[in-house]
């Protein structure tokens, strides 16, 4: 008797668990403006890319030309791919110390695995992950990119 | 010639009269049966097209995608897109494969889902058979889907397709009991194996409102077993993507392929359109006993209209089905055949009994 109990209640709970999993998607199917695809070419101008989206390595300049990267060159040693490629120089400061400071900081797009860890790495969060995807060019060589600006200088007060 | 939306019988009428006074009688017969089989024919070619366009529309919004939109305006033409495809791929054949069952087993399948579709009334006067057994002869014609099936994985020479049909097979035998079972009660209900008599029994209300309980219990057991039936999801593990890799269609290609494809939405629409049919009144319109105005504004719209509104509604059930649940085990395909929804069915005859004897029913 016992079990021919289990037996109807096994029945009921079956279908009540089969009937949540149709609301679920009853809920998906009645309300199509929440639906995930994009028009993608068609909704370009208005395309906005979430916020954790790894796009590219970008290095965010100020508008006095100034980036906060001190070219210590963590990020190039993080880089799993060697898509990283940090070219620093000596220059002599106005009280007359020698300093390394940054002079090319390349980054090979074409290497690169958007895995974000030369993001983590920056001591001085100097580069960040960009949202741009449409990366597709003619030309290998356009994807060698120098992330800082000509003229660019360091932002005084970062620690080095 | 006088047309009528409401009753086709006399527009069939005047076609055979038509045709008897011009032709013999048996050349009339015989253009007859040309009109209906060709008309048959568009019919499941096109529906079976809007229906593989509405399973990607209505799959792409259970999972909040957007489905074909490229193709024509909100990708209305993708499906003939893809048929074209399909008709200019190469037939190719498997080395050592069965020519002759091989070559058969596709026509097999579609000829039983176009005797299956045979009995079906759209509407008053559009139906080409009516058997006073069609219940009886639906069931027994839709199951020879099967041995196409069976034909066609065992002529393959290839393990995937074998497994595949001996599944499907297992499957389509197993289930086919509860498809008649429920049916069964729906027969003892109506008192009548005849679609027309069904139909036509359901004026006042459709089965399902007056057979209360036991009409509600076969309902839910024959869309269970139905969609069982059709090798549709969840129970589509005859051809399971992930293990067989196509099952029993596995080595087909281009015509052969869009064969067993059409057969198999044409299934869906057999299923669903017995559905409608026995549970849901058919193209009868909903009525309501005494409410004398309320029936008169539903009598308004046409029956074919009630029809294939029902069975748009009952196919977007079991898609329904097919785009929520997980596909089950082969072992509990079969447990939920015969241990649930077998004893369930026996005992939904007996309650169905009782209540035509104490007329206890609306």
């Amino acid at each position: 008797m016992k079990s021919f109990i289990e037996y109807i209640v096994s029945i009921f709970k079956g279908l009540w668990t089969l009937l949540t999993g149709m609301k679920v998607t009853a809920k998906y199917f009645f309300t199509p403006w929440k639906h995930l695809t994009h028009q993608y070419p068609e909704n370009r101008d208005t395309l906005v890319m979430f916020e954790r989206f790894r796009g590219e390595v970008i290095m965010p300049h100020s508008e006095k030309n100034e980036h906060l990267c001190t070219g210590c060159g963590i990020c190039e040693i993080n880089c799993p791919n060697g898509s990283i490629e940090i070219i620093s120089k000596s220059i002599l400061t106005p009280e007359g110390k020698k300093k390394r400071i940054i002079d090319q900081h390349i980054y090979h797009l074409g290497m690169c695995t958007f895995c974000n860890l030369c993001v983590k790495a920056c001591p001085t969060g100097a580069i960040v992950m960009g949202q741009k995807f449409e990366h597709a060019v003619w030309d290998r060589a356009k994807l060698t990119k120098v992330l800082n600006q000509p003229g660019s200088v360091i932002a005084a007060g970062v620690k080095e | 010639m006088a047309f009528n939306i409401y009753d086709f019988t006399t527009l069939t009428h005047n076609i055979h009269v038509g045709l008897a006074e011009s032709f013999s009688p048996f050349v009339a017969t015989t253009i007859e049966w040309v009109i209906v089989g060709v008309v048959y024919l568009l019919f499941i070619a096109v529906f079976g097209l809007f229906l593989v366009y509405a399973e990607r529309k209505v799959c792409a919004a259970f999972q909040q995608r957007l489905g074909p939109m490229r193709v024509g305006p909100w990708g209305l033409l993708q499906t003939i897109a893809d048929f074209i495809k399909l008709l200019m791929k190469e037939l190719i054949m498997p080395r050592k494969a069965d020519y002759f069952l091989y070559n058969l087993a596709p026509y097999l399948v579609i000829i039983a889902s176009f005797l299956a579709i045979s009995v079906l009334p759209f509407a008053p006067g559009l139906q080409s058979m009516d058997f006073d057994i069609g219940v009886f002869y639906l069931t027994a014609v839709s199951s020879v889907g099967v041995i196409g099936i069976l034909l066609a994985g065992w002529s393959s020479n290839n393990k995937y397709s074998l497994i595949g049909a001996m599944r499907s097979g297992a499957q389509i035998l197993s289930y086919e009991l509860s498809v008649s079972l429920s049916l069964m009660t729906m027969v003892v209900f109506a008192g009548t194996m005849q679609f027309s008599a069904i139909v036509e029994g359901q004026r006042d209300a459709w089965f399902i409102f007056s057979g209360h309980v036991p009409a509600i219990i076969a309902f839910v057991v024959f869309l269970v077993a139905g969609t069982a039936e059709t090798n549709r999801g969840p129970f589509d593990l005859a051809e399971a993507e992930s293990e067989l890799v196509a099952g029993f269609h596995t080595e087909y290609s281009g015509i052969k392929f869009a064969m067993f494809f059409l057969a198999e939405y044409i299934n869906l629409f057999i299923i669903s359109a017995v559905a409608a049919t026995v549970f849901l009144g058919g193209w009868m319109p909903l009525h309501f006993g005494n409410l004398e105005s309320f029936n008169h504004v539903m009598d308004f719209i046409p029956p074919f209209i009630w029809f294939f509104g029902k069975v748009l509604f009952v196919i977007f059930i079991i898609m329904w089905f097919k785009w929520t649940f997980p596909r089950l085990r082969v072992d509990q395909i079969l447990t939920l055949e015969w241990k649930y929804l077998l004893p369930i069915n026996l005992v939904n005859i007996l309650l169905m009994a009782l209540v035509v004897l104490t007329k206890f029913h609306f």
